[in-house]
This record gives structure tokens, sequence and C-alpha cells, in this order.
């Protein structure tokens, strides 16, 4: 195993541990973060707020170095543009979330608790991804490439 | 008391600073954010992530890992929703707007709005509006909280 992959398992530990200390491992509790004219449970607030400090810090120790300290170079997102995919795209997100109380991490994390029904959730969540997938491929098929060329000439 | 009293602030905040530690330590060292929904997609072999596979995987193996050893002391509680059309329809919708919004609460969320990512705020805005939102639906309107 090479060192990047070392560190991608600690942090995937560390991380996932994270997750079950603070209560967000429990779907019940993130719905009560989300229901907020009934018996709402802040505790999600803490925990964003205590990821944020250090990762606010590791953005400004990222500016001063030239390289990540294992890996060849800096591979971070470069959008910078709010387009409709991403507000449509995170506004699904968010119902899938408020349905069930799962997100990503949290479901894939508790597939070591509950195995059966994080497993399903997480069946169906690839399963979304991989529709989401190929419509968008399917999509860029259909656009008439003579679009694409009249805008460069 | 009264509406807190099920909140466990202290184990949330130490719990989010495990979570921030650990995000920063895939950014420093490994050079990259860690975005649960793309990293797993492409441990599953359907992302575009340009993760090395192996970091994709050992990431994603890692979570369940984590939360097996603090599993180990009894104390972790994990409340699942009683039917598995939730579990289902949740997941698909997950799976979908993550892939369309690149990104989900650790991306957008701890990632992004670290960076005051203009995109990762707006996304957050919307999860957490639109998760709000369907919860009090589904309480009001369905009975189905």
């Amino acid at each position: 195993m090479n060192r990047q992959t070392l560190i991608a398992l600690a942090a995937g530990i560390l991380f996932g541990a994270g997750l079950a200390i603070s209560g967000m491992a429990d779907p019940a509790r993130v719905r009560a973060f989300l229901d907020i004219t009934g018996a709402w449970d802040p505790t999600l607030a803490f925990v964003m707020g205590g990821a944020l400090i250090p990762m606010v810090l590791a953005w400004r120790i990222r500016l001063k170095l030239q390289r990540p300290l294992v890996a060849p170079a800096f591979d971070l997102p470069t959008a910078a543009k709010l387009d409709a995919k991403l507000l449509a795209g995170s506004t699904i997100f968010g119902i899938g979330w408020g349905i069930a109380g799962l997100c990503p991490g949290p479901a894939i994390a508790d597939l070591a608790l509950q195995p059966w029904p994080a497993a399903m959730f997480v069946f169906a969540m690839l399963t979304g991804m991989l529709v989401c997938r190929m419509q968008s491929r399917f999509m860029t098929r259909l656009a008439p490439p003579s679009i694409i060329q009249r805008k460069t000439t | 008391m009264g509406i807190f009293a099920h909140a466990m602030p202290l184990a949330g905040f130490a719990g989010g600073l495990m979570i921030g530690l650990a995000a920063s330590l895939m950014l420093l060292a490994d050079g990259r954010v860690a975005g649960v929904s793309g990293l797993a997609a492409r441990a599953a072999a359907i992302g575009t992530s340009s993760a090395p596979y192996t970091v994709a995987l050992a990431f994603t193996a890692g979570l369940p890992l984590g939360a097996f050893l603090i599993g180990t002391t009894g104390n972790v509680i994990t409340r699942f929703p009683a039917s598995p059309w939730i579990l289902i329809i949740g997941g698909l919708l997950v799976g979908y707007g993550t892939w369309l919004g690149s990104g989900c609460t650790s991306g957008h969320g701890v990632c992004g709005l670290s960076r005051v990512s203009p995109r990762s705020l707006a996304a957050t805005f919307c999860f957490m509006a639109a998760g709000m939102i369907i919860v009090f639906l589904m309480k009001f309107i369905a009975g189905v909280a």
C-alpha cells in the first residue's frame, strides 16, 4: 500500500469514527435536526462547527504548501459557476436526506453498525448515481454537435 | 433542557473535530477534498473522480471501520427508518442528487463551506432547506414523521 492510500485509509477511519461519536450515524438524530417545527435537535450544528474549525485552518496551511505532503500535486475542485445542475442536484439530495435521515458518509459508515438497512440504502444510492450518470451521457450525445461548432467559429 | 433535551453538543463537537481533522489530512497529505459521494462512486467503479482507485477505496472502506471501532463501546445508537421503501427512495434521491450536484454533506458542507466556495454555500443552502421542508411535509401532510 503506498503512502497516499495509507493516508486515505487513516482519514476514512477517523472520519467514520467521528460520525459514530457525533451521533450522525443515527438517522433519527439527523432527521431531528431537520425537524425545525418539532423537538429540534441542534447536534448536527455542533458537528458542523467542529468539522469546520480544522478545515478552515487546513485551507490556510494549504496556501503555504507547494504540493501535498505525500501526493505529487493538489487535485482540487475548480468549478466556480453556480448552475442549475448544482442547485437542482443539491435540492434532490436534500429531499432524499430528509426522507431517510442519511447522507453518503453516515450510510457507508453504518454498514458496520446496521448492515442490512444501510446496505439497502447504499445500493439504492449507487443506483441513483448510475442513473444520473447514464442520463447525463445520453443528454450530451443528444446535443447536436453543430451548436458547439457554431460557437467556436 | 426543553427543546434541546436530546442534543449531544459535546459529543457532536468532538466527533465533528475528528471529521474535520480527517478532511484536513486528506487535503494536506493527499491533496484532495474528502467528498464522500465522489470517492464512494469511484470506489464502486462508477465514479468519474480523478482520485487514484486505491485512495478512493481505502477512504471509503475506512468509514465503516472507524464506525465499527466506536461501535464496540456499545454507545452508538442507529435508529433507521423501519420501511425499506423509505431507504430505497431516499437512497435513490441521495445518489441521483449528489451526482448531479457534484457533492454531499462532506464535499460541499465541510470542505466547500470551509473554503468559502460560493458553489458549496449554495449547495448547502439547497440541501438543508430541502431536507427541512421534506421532513415538515412528511410530518404534517403525509403523517409519517
